[in-house]
């Protein structure tokens, strides 16, 4: 209860941060994207405040002996380079330059009403849950 | 340049590195929007409630900073169908494939000095401006 709860809080955090900082908005996203037009400089410093943060809490958290409410800490383990990383980043840099939507941002702007969010989600949520289907018995997750 | 609310983009930069860092602090987890959303399909059992809860904190904080910030709510998005679709299909795909988005491998990953997440953040970025330039620039009508 108390781990849903914490989650229910940093989601909570992390979406009124995001509506903040203008990241909800695609035009913001893509005016960033667009280095050739009026860029919009908004995502630096956003990710630049993000970054510097949670490189604090990283730090934090590697001097701990586990999570505040038990458990281990779920580190990501791999280093390697594949072509599935870069890959996979090719295709959803196409994705967010389309549209101006990264996985939080479109979530977040759920609330806002917008049929085209909406068809966005939904579409994002078909292709995840294919992705989980289709790989369901190769990863041990 | 257009009007660049710096102020505002540093808070809310703020408030995301702090809702990751206590994530990763309290929960033990990585605050990656597309690897909690997508392993939220056949989570194991007691995985699934503070994925849930964390993906739905996103629209109800977002929809919070509206009622007190309605300057905040605002968005503009295309709305062609056809881009939408292949959008949230290339999104939705290459995050699965690349194991993170511009939260898990931007900000989670960077902070955590991972390589695979420098080069997975360096290229969705690289090409998504590549994909805007061609859009905005070659084709010109979206």
């Amino acid at each position: 209860m108390g781990r849903t709860l914490v989650a229910l809080a940093c989601g909570l955090v992390f979406g009124a941060g995001l509506a903040i900082s203008g990241m909800t908005d695609p035009a913001r996203v893509l005016g960033f994207l667009d280095v050739a037009g009026a860029w919009d400089p908004t995502l630096i410093f956003v990710m630049g405040a993000g970054l510097a943060v949670t490189s604090v809490g990283t730090a934090w958290a590697r001097r701990e002996d586990g999570p505040w409410l038990g458990g281990r800490f779920a580190w990501p383990t791999r280093s390697d380079l594949d072509a599935r990383l870069v890959g996979g980043a090719v295709l959803f840099g196409i994705g967010w330059g389309l549209v101006g939507l990264c996985p939080g941002p479109a979530l977040a702007s759920l609330v806002r009403g917008s049929t085209s969010v909406f068809v966005f989600v939904a579409a994002m949520f078909a292709a995840v849950l294919a992705h989980r289907i289709a790989t369901r018995g190769a990863e041990g997750s | 340049m257009e009007d660049v609310p710096v102020g505002a983009a540093l808070l809310g930069g703020v408030m995301i590195g702090v809702a990751s860092s206590v994530l990763l602090l309290a929960n033990g987890r990585i605050a990656g929007i597309s690897g909690i959303l997508g392993r939220s399909f056949f989570a194991a059992t007691g995985d699934l409630g503070w994925r849930v809860a964390f993906l739905l904190g996103l629209p109800l904080g977002a929809w919070l900073t509206g009622l007190v910030a309605p300057a905040t709510t605002a968005l503009t998005i295309t709305d062609s169908t056809p881009l939408l679709v292949a959008g949230g299909v290339l999104v939705g795909l290459g995050t699965q494939i690349g194991s993170g988005c511009t939260s898990g491998h931007g900000i989670c990953g960077i902070s955590r000095g991972s390589r695979r997440s420098f080069v997975a953040t360096a290229t969705f970025m690289a090409v998504a401006a590549i994909t805007v330039f061609v859009v905005r620039h070659w084709i010109g009508n979206a």
